[in-house]
């Protein structure tokens, strides 16, 4: 067993030989040391990606200040080593380690995974390897940690049910004190793993797959998906906290610049829009809002805390939150002269967006950005994100006007029912923007189009539909790259063949598992970074273990058919999405939820909880008792 | 408005924050503490802050030194407790005094520089003792860097075997805009890999 100390002499051997060392090292301010010998059960948090992402990551802050405020926990983090240091830790036999204790991660009793996203599952193997833990939880015996995972991408926990013991669904505020509570009883009576993960199974929101059989149809399709006992649900309820405590107060401060530095508040969660296409739109239901008081007072304290000097609101559609002329104003009122940056991304394509960012900007403002997602009355119909021609035109122009010479408006090509025409209305439309922009503020207007490739996810309206065939993908992309290049003009789209492999994940099984460790022994990690994406190990894990990628991704899937993540229950019903998705095909639209309920199944399946936090914080209907 | 010096060790994981990290981890300390920085004037307004040279990844210093500027009189006992709790693991103050607004910027005040580069094992003492007699008996030591070609000899002041519990080579280098000496470059000329030492600022000297 290596010691600590040895992990910190070993490293800095070499540590000058790597890319900016810093991430390797912990010493931020915030950071929190606990007394290891005193202290029973030991966590360890790991963000699989770079420490750089993994700092400003909300979910891993939330989770370190509530593991840590528990006298009978601490909690350490870890994130991913880029290639040049893993290579070193491997040459020179370093495991991988947490940056507060320099501790081995084989020490501690619970490594927890974040997984906001399905391109990092490579490097949580890549993780459980260098921490010399054996991959598959089958192989895992009473001397290892538990591995446990949660995040957005747990919402289809299957492609890697072979490697996780444990998948929380959901949020985690309150589960993950359960989950400690459960973990110490069965660490003091000196219970079996094998107890221990019966009784994680019994707390709402958890589920251990090894206690899940499936079996399968001919056609390759899930026959049936069974519980291995009366005693385990059939169906896993998400968690969700009905009515969000006050948002942390304590960030990390590291020692060496990371892609955010600010204080991350969020303001709302989840999102009455409705979008089809829209992951978190759904899985983020009921939309539960944060009083003005709470956000104000929470900046306050965090500006202390940290010394950051900007302040970011989070929400999925920040122009909906009820009280925002109220936030800004108090905001505006108390934090003037204290040179902050106060960003609030998000808005709504509506002149009010303008006024709400003239009176946030600072003295460094850069862009103003803006998601109509498509540019033709047919697709926003067909993914439920109506705005007008007019108004999206009057908006980008008050903008210029306002003073922003850069305007950036994300588009989304591939979505169900999309032609040609429809991508031509998005190169219409950009030209069209900076033509008007140039009119008010002359040449300095430019415009940055963001083209991203939909992929259908579980959950949403879209599920059933097909991944856009990578030919068309190609011809559309190749259309936009072509009328897009004119001065003034820039546009960025991603990779056709990272967004197969993100398709491929999104709505795998569990068969994807042994295509996943054949890729990361292939070499594959960090797919999520273009320079290291390497589709060709994916490709050559699917041939080797004998699985067709096109099933999951460009195959239109059965109305009637079986999901991977049926078992998972985000509140929102099969039968509402259906429905969304046959309006879409019919070009029907759907109105903001919070005006009119189209029970989507959130209050029947929680019926309880809304009963007991009745108000209106919570955006939807109240329940009678 | 007053002008405050620091005077601070840059220790433990700070040592792998490089400068223009650690002008940020200095500006955040400022806020925490909650001090009345004063901002430079313009467009974009910059919290008045100057750091004197800078010092290499890897290195750990006793003697860093740093200016910064604030809008009221405040006592320096008051800004010493009101850093004290904001500090980033990694610093300790030393020393904290107001001087003259009018001094002269921090940047051009330090002419030379104190290094220990410690031993992490047992070393020749005598062999290395050879070495730098050898050294320092050169009339010119001709080396490239970043592809300029400088006589290295010419930017070492003092140098010589420190014995004891702290076994290591002692320089006094010069440090000025364009004739900055570098203990890694010494090291590499008496045949020392840089991993089997820990550098030490040891001490800035400032022109009279």
């Amino acid at each position: 067993m290596i010691t600590p100390l040895e992990v910190r002499q070993k490293i800095d051997k070499f540590l000058l030989s790597v890319q900016k060392p810093g991430r390797y090292v912990g010493g931020e301010y915030g950071q929190v040391n606990k007394d290891w010998n005193t202290i029973p059960t030991h966590f360890a948090l790991v963000f699989p990606d770079l420490y750089d992402i993994g700092v400003p990551n909300l979910g891993v802050t939330i989770l370190y200040d509530l593991i840590n405020s528990r006298k009978d926990a601490l909690c350490e983090r870890s994130y991913l080593p880029w290639v040049d240091m893993e290579s070193q830790m491997r040459d020179n036999h370093v495991p991988l380690y947490s940056l507060e204790s320099f501790r081995p991660l084989s020490d501690f009793d619970i490594i927890g995974f974040t997984l906001p996203y399905e391109t990092l599952y490579t490097n949580v193997l890549n993780a459980l390897d260098l921490a010399s833990i054996p991959l598959h939880s089958k192989d895992r015996g009473e001397s290892h940690p538990l591995i446990i995972a949660g995040g957005h991408a747990a919402y289809n926990p299957e492609p890697m049910s072979d490697f996780i013991d444990a998948f929380v669904i959901g949020e985690g505020e309150e589960v993950i004190h359960e989950i400690l509570d459960v973990f110490l009883h069965c660490k003091t009576e000196k219970l079996s793993r094998y107890e221990l993960l019966t009784s994680l199974q019994q707390i709402q929101g958890v589920y251990v797959p090894s206690f899940y059989d499936v079996s399968y149809n001919p056609d390759f399709s899930i026959q049936s998906f069974v519980p291995q006992s009366d005693n385990f649900p059939k169906r896993i309820n998400k968690r969700f906290i009905p009515k969000l405590p006050d948002p942390p107060s304590k960030f990390l401060v590291p020692s060496v610049d990371v892609v955010h530095n600010r204080i991350a508040i969020e303001i709302m969660r989840g999102c009455t829009r409705g979008c089809r296409f829209c992951h978190a739109g759904i899985v983020n239901r009921p939309v539960r809002e944060r009083s003005v008081d709470q956000i104000v007072n929470s900046i306050e304290k965090a500006l202390i805390q940290t010394g950051y000097e900007e302040i970011a609101l989070l929400s999925l559609s920040s122009s909906d939150y009820t009280h925002l002329p109220e936030l800004v104003d108090t905001i505006i009122q108390k934090f003037a002269g204290r040179n902050l940056t106060i960003t609030l991304p998000s808005l709504r394509i509506e002149s009010f967006s303008i006024n709400v960012m003239e009176k946030l900007r600072g003295s460094r403002q850069g862009g103003f950005t803006l998601a109509p997602e498509a540019a033709s009355d047919t697709m926003r119909k067909r993914i439920n994100k109506p705005i007008s021609q007019e108004m999206l035109l009057e908006t980008t122009n008050a903008i210029y006007k306002a003073g922003w010479t850069s305007i950036k408006l994300y588009f989304m090509i591939g979505q169900p029912g999309e032609t040609i025409e429809d991508v031509q209305a998005i190169a219409d439309l950009c030209k069209i923007v900076l033509l008007e922009g140039r009119k008010v503020i002359g040449k300095k207007a430019n415009l940055h189009a963001g083209i991203s490739t939909f992929v259908p996810k579980p959950h949403t309206p879209f599920q059933w539909a097909a991944l856009d065939a990578l030919p068309s993908v190609l011809e559309k992309q190749n259309l936009l790259k072509d009328q897009l290049r004119k001065p003034g003009l820039r546009m960025t789209w991603s990779n056709p063949r990272e967004t197969i492999l993100e398709s491929a994940l999104s709505r795998g099984d569990r068969r994807l598992g042994a295509v996943i460790e054949e890729a990361w022994k292939r070499g594959a990690k960090f797919d999520a970074w273009q320079d290291q994406f390497n589709f060709n190990s994916w490709m050559d894990a699917f041939d080797t273990i004998g699985i067709s990628y096109e099933f999951y991704t460009s195959r239109q899937h059965q109305p009637d058919e079986v999901f991977p993540w049926d078992h998972i229950n985000p509140g929102v019903n099969r039968k509402f999405l259906q429905a969304e998705y046959q309006k879409s095909i019919n070009g029907e639209l759907t109105d903001d939820c919070r005006d009119n309920c189209y029970s989507c199944g959130i209050l029947p399946s929680f019926i309880n909880i809304r009963r007991k936090n009745p108000g209106d914080f919570w955006l939807c209907p109240e329940v009678k008792k | 408005m007053i002008r405050v010096r620091l005077t601070y060790k840059k220790e433990a994981s700070l040592k792998y924050t490089g400068h223009l990290d650690l002008h940020k981890v200095w500006e955040r300390t400022f806020r925490r503490a909650q001090l009345p920085l004063a901002y430079s004037q313009g467009f974009h307004p910059q919290p008045r802050i100057q750091q004197a040279c800078p010092l290499p990844l890897g290195f750990i210093s006793q003697c860093e030194v740093i200016d910064f500027w604030l809008k009221e009189d405040l006592l320096i006992d008051e800004v010493r407790a009101a850093l004290i709790p904001a500090l980033q693991p990694g610093i300790e103050v030393s020393k904290a005094e107001i001087i003259p607004l009018s001094d002269p910027a921090l940047q051009t005040a330090v002419i030379a520089s104190d290094y220990l580069a410690q031993f992490n094992s047992e070393v020749n003492e005598q062999m290395v003792s050879n070495k730098i007699d050898d050294l320092l008996a050169e009339s010119s030591i001709l080396r490239e860097r970043r592809g300029k070609s400088y006589d290295l000899r010419q930017l070492i002041q003092q140098c010589h075997l420190s014995k004891g519990p702290h076994t290591g080579v002692v320089m006094r280098l010069t440090t000025l805009p364009g004739a900055t000496g570098r203990p890694e470059e010494v090291l590499d000329a008496l045949g020392i890999d840089l991993y089997s030492v820990q550098v030490i600022r040891t001490a800035l000297m400032f022109s009279a």
